[in-house]
């Protein structure tokens, strides 16, 4: 680089710099924001594997009143 | 998940504007460097990123000793997204640095110092992840990675003393100058408002996307404490 009169012609290497740069970063926030989507659905799916479990123990928890004859309306 | 902040929401924003800016006070109002050229503007982006990922991994070791003192799961998880989000801005840092090597060294890479202490960082980081991935257990898992962390941090303060300390090719732009650098340059002041105003915008951008990648952190816990009630 010494007794060179003329700035060289490198626009190609900077605007490889920058485009990497950028698409790393574009890389990176779509990265996050696919694994929060995959997340959110595991949570729907969870949250619908839960649904018919819930209302199991609902069913468990409150039995059926034993018909007495004590309690039958005459 | 919890519905973003409004302040995140802000923050996003921000960031986004603050990098278009940065880029365009870096490629149209910074003056061209006379020996290296238009290549000589990387720098900019370079030193921004260099600067939030070695802090960011400083920032992992004080993590480190926080998680081993309360033993608080919390920490690991802001402790990954410290690491995963420098990770990304180092390797941007690195694939610049090379970018720019090319014109100004006449090569992509040489095992001078500076770079080979950068590499080792890197790989450093990336080995944490793995080292994660292998222990499930995530007592263990946050206590293996802690340390590792904490002796990994020391990796950030030899990378950015290298060049200071050791005989090398890499320029040393900011407080002083190296009888051996290949491309050193002194900056006018379009060239300093550029390259303080790209470390402000990569230093917003770092926090922005660290809070971002926390939140995911948090949920993603969530979802496994849930995966396991499941399974119950």
């Amino acid at each position: 680089m010494f007794f060179q009169e003329v700035t060289p012609d490198t626009s190609g290497y900077m605007i490889a710099g920058y485009a990497s740069a950028f698409i790393i970063l574009a890389i990176y926030v779509a990265s996050i924001y696919l694994r929060q989507r995959n997340l959110n659905q595991d949570m729907e799916m969870l949250a619908e594997m839960e649904k018919p479990a819930l209302a199991e123990a609902k069913s468990k928890k409150k039995p059926a009143k034993p018909v007495t004859k004590k309690g039958r309306k005459k | 998940m919890n519905p973003k902040p409004l302040i995140l929401k802000i923050l996003d924003i921000v960031s986004l504007i603050l990098l278009v800016v940065a880029a365009y006070l870096a490629i149209v109002v910074a003056p061209t460097e006379k020996v290296m050229g238009d290549v000589q503007r990387v720098f900019y982006f370079h030193i921004g990123t260099a600067w939030v990922a070695l802090i960011g991994f400083v920032f992992t070791a004080v993590l480190s000793v926080i998680y081993l003192v309360t033993k608080d799961l919390k920490w690991d998880r802001i402790q990954v997204a410290a690491v995963e989000v420098s990770v990304v801005f180092f390797l941007i840092t690195i694939i610049l640095g090379s970018i720019w090597a090319r014109p100004a060294w006449n090569t992509w890479w040489t095992w001078d110092p500076r770079l080979t202490t950068a590499a080792i960082t890197e790989l450093i980081y990336i080995a944490y992840f793995m080292l994660r991935q292998g222990i499930d257990d995530p007592n263990r898992r946050a206590r293996f990675g802690a340390v590792y962390a904490l002796i990994g941090g020391l990796s950030a303060p030899i990378t950015f003393f290298a060049i200071r300390l050791f005989r090398t090719i890499h320029p040393v732009v900011i407080a002083g100058s190296n009888a051996a650098a290949e491309g050193n340059f002194s900056m006018t002041d379009d060239m300093l408002q550029a390259f303080f105003f790209a470390l402000l915008a990569f230093t917003v951008i770092f926090i922005d996307l660290f809070w971002n990648r926390i939140r995911l952190g948090n949920f993603q816990n969530k979802v496994e404490e849930m995966k396991l009630q499941a399974t119950w």
